[in-house]
């Protein structure tokens, strides 16, 4: 990304969504950089974050990267297994997660995330993956957050299919049919970071050191505005960039 | 009386032509063995449904075996695309039915329960609800909120992969037990394969473990290492080089054939396919010990 930044990419996407994270929350994680970031707050401000993942574990301790959402490593050491039924009913469902993480294809002005479909849904152009948990994680968790990189296709006005839910319309049209999750509330990407406003657009609200407001705004599908209060958010520090490379992924799979 | 019987005999007294297919396991467990002596019976028209099609759906698709997929996420999980199910899909050649993770398995609870439906909280992401005419709203009686329904799904046939069974079919599974056993309650016929037939004595020492009853089991297959490439927690890791290159495979028509040709059709059962594998990759696939600790559920 930003060529005056001394950071790659997944580094500054995966430290600053895991200052994000406070300690006891209860995360909903996903593999690839969800992970990493989550594992990288057990390891520095948040000790007691529960990890719960979509297989159906829960206080999940991998030993190893997980390379898939349903890797052994999460099971052995874990503080209960139970089924698919069970995590998504019983501990979604009913109210039990703080955080969850989401990613998608497609994220537009409101937040709504496309991971299903470009084009039309019956005869469609590129057939995405589709929900898998998403859906009903946009919906229940309280806290949501988006890990992207800012790319000028990845954030169109609006998208394609709304495979799950950020604000609708509007913040007022998420509030008004009562979901018990507040939705989205920050976007990170290798630029900054974007959080809805008061009506639920997503605005400018941090910038990573060394980016700018003008390349934001030439990655957003639209007029992207800027929060009064821009920040700078704070570089990666060397005990940060020092677990993730040595300890969380020391091949190099994702942080490159 | 025993159920013990061997993969090919399975398929073919309980798999036929145009039948709904649930081949369990969440990334765990996941039945390959039998997704290949499908292939080679030459079984058609087979409506494949399974939360994550994963590798194996990939292959029967490929191979010709199905007309449908229901399924809540395609993806070569961990890798990246699912490309012969998405092609398919794509250009139309492939019928699909589609649902978040949440209502590909409240359908099952439903169908394990006996009951027509099962209800879900709203979750305002109404696309899919409208693509999908198996997405309904009912009124909750007792609040008169809108509730969101699916119906139950009863598929013909289950076929789920455990760790070890008793010649009745009861079964033990530990580790990501996904939808497992949901499957199985839901499904009209039930194949199990297990790592290993063990006496009953050892399944009745441990009975909280035993997530499938043998009464709802039709057919017991002893076919060790059925999983590969994915895994069997405690027996062996997930192949993950092997769903690296299914990614490169799958991107051609020839390649995918040459593929077929040489690990389905080529080999006449699993233990063929096992010996094929050779020691070197069943080396690197197998898992150090890590045992609980004992429980003891007392003498009365």
């Amino acid at each position: 990304m930003t060529q005056n930044s001394s950071f790659t990419s997944p580094e500054l996407l995966t430290i600053n969504a895991s200052r994000l994270l406070r300690d006891g929350d209860v995360v909903f994680v996903g593999v690839g950089l969800p992970n990493l970031a989550c594992n990288l707050a057990m390891r520095t401000h948040a000790p007691n974050l529960l990890l719960i993942y979509e297989a159906g574990v829960i206080g999940a301790q991998p030993a190893r990267l997980p390379l898939s959402i349903g890797d052994p490593t999460l099971v052995s050491g874990a503080a209960a297994v139970c089924s698919m039924y069970d995590i998504f009913a019983l501990y979604l469902q009913r109210g039990k997660v703080d955080v969850g993480f989401m990613g998608g294809a497609q994220i537009d002005r409101f937040c709504n995330i496309n991971a299903t479909v470009i084009g039309d849904y019956q005869q469609p152009k590129v057939r995405l993956p589709g929900s898998g948990g998403s859906k009903e994680i946009a919906a229940w968790a309280n806290r949501c957050y988006i890990i992207t990189y800012h790319q000028k296709r990845r954030f169109p006005e609006k998208v394609d299919f709304r495979t799950s839910a950020g604000f609708l319309s509007s913040r007022s049209e998420r509030e008004s049919i009562g979901l018990r999750g507040g939705g989205p509330q920050a976007v990170v990407t290798d630029i900054g970071i974007m959080e809805p406003d008061h009506t639920g657009e997503l605005v400018l609200a941090a910038l990573h050191p060394g980016a700018s407001v003008e390349q934001a705004k030439a990655n957003t599908g639209w007029d992207l505005k800027v929060a009064d209060d821009l920040r700078l958010t704070e570089p990666p520090s060397q005990v940060e960039l020092q677990i993730l490379h040595e300890e969380l992924d020391p091949d190099g799979i994702y942080i490159k | 009386m025993s159920k013990v019987i061997t993969l090919s005999e399975a398929i073919n007294e309980y798999v036929n032509n145009g039948d709904t297919i649930y081949a369990a396991g969440f990334t765990h467990l996941i039945p390959f063995a039998a997704g290949h002596e499908i292939i080679r019976q030459g079984i058609r028209n087979l409506t494949l449904a399974r939360a994550t099609p994963d590798l194996i759906y990939d292959q029967m698709v490929a191979a010709g075996c199905a007309s449908k997929v229901i399924f809540s996420y395609m993806g070569n999980p961990g890798v990246g695309s699912l490309h012969i199910v998405r092609s398919q899909i794509e250009t139309g050649r492939l019928e699909w039915e589609e649902y978040s993770h949440f209502g590909m398995i409240t359908r099952l609870q439903a169908g394990a329960a006996g009951l027509p439906f099962m209800p879900m909280k709203q979750t305002a992401a109404v696309d899919l609800e409208m693509m999908n005419p198996n997405y309904r709203r009912v009124l909750d009686p007792y609040s008169g909120e809108e509730v969101v329904v699916v119906p139950a799904l009863n598929p013909d046939v289950a076929i789920v992969h455990v760790q070890r069974a008793d010649e009745n079919g009861n079964a033990h599974i530990w580790g990501i037990t996904g939808e497992q056993r949901e499957a199985a309650f839901a499904s009209s016929k039930v194949i199990l394969t297990a790592e290993e037939i063990v006496d009953q004595k050892t399944i009745r020492s441990d009975p909280n473990r035993t997530l499938i009853p043998g009464i709802i089991v039709d057919a017991v297959c002893h076919v060790p290492f059925a999983a590969h490439p994915s895994y069997t927690q405690g027996y062996y890791d997930r192949d993950n080089t092997f769903y690296l290159e299914w990614d490169k495979i799958s991107r051609s028509a020839e390649s995918v054939q040459a593929y077929l040709e040489e690990w389905v059709y080529g080999v006449q059962n699993r233990r063929e396919y096992v010996h094929k594998l050779g020691p070197e990759v069943r080396d690197r696939l197998r898992v150090e010990e890590r045992l609980s600790t004992p429980v003891n559920y007392g003498k009365y």
